[in-house]
């Protein structure tokens, strides 16, 4: 069956330079889906992740914008100091919002977000952190019918988040525990031969 | 069908029916945001459905005011962003120095904090008396904590941090007195700004304005209802006059963008031209 995946969702914490580095650095440049990312930072992190993994990366990485549509084969990273998340009309929207699970941006408001308007078509990515945020979103994304994929805490520079997400979708159970090395193969084989645009229900404001 | 759908259907039969009974217009809000903002609101109350609240809702004012609060979240600190702030002292404040009077606009101030910290500003930059600001905000309960001008004292640390990285060189205690756990402003900060209430979906302008503040606000609204504040921004600021955008919004690919020149770069402090 021909996937019909439409975006990829990630949340990352303690070590998650390098881990995006690893990751997004072995993705193809015509990678076809939409990557949206929450890293967590201080509030007055400046806007340097972007453009460092942009450098670094083959993929297009940008922070992301108020009202940025989503495009295939980009990657958007949420800005320090706001929740981001997606809405109908296929465009992102930063909030803020008090924080969520102890951070702003929050991996659980961007993960709840995006499963409500790409319900089974999300893969949701959990990678090494040293707090619980993202296991909420986790299983909301499961619930919602989408793949859960969460790197292998022994893997980990930090095993605390990935290991609450498994537990927190023990009921559903995560569909891929997997070490970084192996990552980014494994979202070429989920994702779709061709970027197709996101046949996102389109809103109101449309 | 989902039942999320459902839910869909449901949020906006309410969101119509507010603005029909009570004259607030929600319809407009990023969807992703209010719904969350919502679903909260429901899982803390009494009812189970969207539906089920519907009703009591629509007849009793007071579940309208809790379902208000709810929706309008109003987080802000003093000295928010501090280099938005040095670059209010340093690159707008010259200008405003040379009108014998302005008046400034703060729309969506929520607590107050950022008409606070302005008028902190212009008193240490020598324009004390010589300014008058207007803050308003939709919601009256965070305005009647703003005109109270008292905070929970374990804030203070971080607003003096702000401060001072914003350029501040006193000592920030002697804005306020320390009761308790409570911080009380002092009333000098006070006496040149009115708090009043404003909907930025349904209210009109307020003129000759030297400066508007409108700083995440508008980050929780839709294209459409975005423009109509950019042009009553527009229309309320005088030639020559400031607007002021959170450092995540701008006046990129924005009807009234032409009019204006962007001051300090990812800042968002724009001007307008003359003419
Ligand atoms: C996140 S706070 C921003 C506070 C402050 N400007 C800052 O940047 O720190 C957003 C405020 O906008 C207000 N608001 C929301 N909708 C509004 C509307 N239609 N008209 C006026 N204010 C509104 C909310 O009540 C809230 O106080």
């Amino acid at each position: 069956m021909a996937s019909t995946f439409q975006a990829v969702v990630i949340g990352v914490s303690t070590g998650g330079l390098q881990a995006l580095q690893k990751l997004l650095g072995q993705l193809p440049a015509d990678f076809p889906l939409p990557i949206l990312i929450v890293q967590h930072v201080r509030p007055d992190a400046g806007s340097s992740l972007a453009k460092l993994l942009d450098e670094r990366c083959a993929l297009r990485v940008k922070e992301a914008d108020e009202q940025d549509e989503i495009l295939p084969g980009t990657v958007y990273i949420a800005p320090p100091n706001y929740h981001l998340l997606v809405e109908r009309a296929g465009f992102l929207s930063l909030s803020a919002d008090p924080y969520v699970s102890f951070a702003r941006p929050s991996i659980d408001v961007l993960f709840e977000s995006a499963a409500e308007v790409f319900g089974p078509d999300l893969i949701g990515v959990v990678l090494t952190g040293a707090n619980f945020d993202g296991s909420r979103g986790l299983q909301a994304i499961k619930q919602q019918g989408g793949t859960a994929i969460v790197q292998d805490p022994a893997d980990a520079e930090a095993r605390q988040m990935p290991q609450a997400a498994i537990a927190a979708t023990a009921a559903t159970g995560v569909d891929y525990v997997v070490a970084l090395d192996g990552m980014a193969a494994l979202l070429q084989k989920l994702a779709p031969r061709r970027a197709t645009l996101p046949h996102i229900t389109r809103g109101r404001n449309a | 069908m989902k039942s999320g759908d459902v839910e869909d259907v449901e949020i906006r039969l309410l969101l119509e029916g507010v603005q029909e009974i009570y004259g607030y217009d929600f319809r407009d809000y990023a969807d992703a945001s209010i719904k969350r903002r919502l679903t909260h609101w429901l899982a803390e109350s009494e009812f189970d459905t969207f539906s089920q609240a519907q009703s009591r809702l629509l007849r009793e004012r007071s579940v309208f005011e809790s379902l208000l609060r709810g929706i309008t979240v109003n987080v802000t600190e003093m000295f928010r962003d501090p280099a938005f702030f040095r670059a209010v002292r340093e690159q707008v404040v010259p200008f405003l120095k040379t009108y014998p009077f302005v008046k400034i606009w703060h729309a969506g101030c929520a607590t107050g904090e950022e008409a606070y910290s302005m008028a902190i500003l212009l008193n240490e930059e020598g324009m004390a008396g010589r300014y008058r600001m207007y803050a308003t905000d939709i919601n009256e309960a965070v305005l009647q904590k703003a005109a109270e001008g008292v905070m929970p004292i374990t804030e203070m640390q971080r607003f003096t941090r702000n401060y001072q990285k914003s350029g501040g060189s006193v000592s920030f205690a002697d804005y306020y007195t320390a009761r308790y756990d409570r911080a009380i402003l002092s009333a000098a900060l006070k006496k040149d700004i009115v708090f009043a209430p404003h909907n930025l979906a349904v209210d009109g302008e307020f003129g000759e304005m030297n400066m508007v503040l409108c700083r995440n606000v508008m980050i929780y609204f839709k294209p459409p209802l975005k423009e109509r504040c950019l042009q009553l921004f527009d229309s309320s600021l005088l030639a020559g006059g400031f607007l002021c955008l959170g450092l995540k919004e701008s006046l990129e690919k924005k009807q009234i963008g032409a009019r204006y020149e962007e001051l300090a770069a990812p800042l968002r402090i724009y001007r307008k031209h003359y003419g």
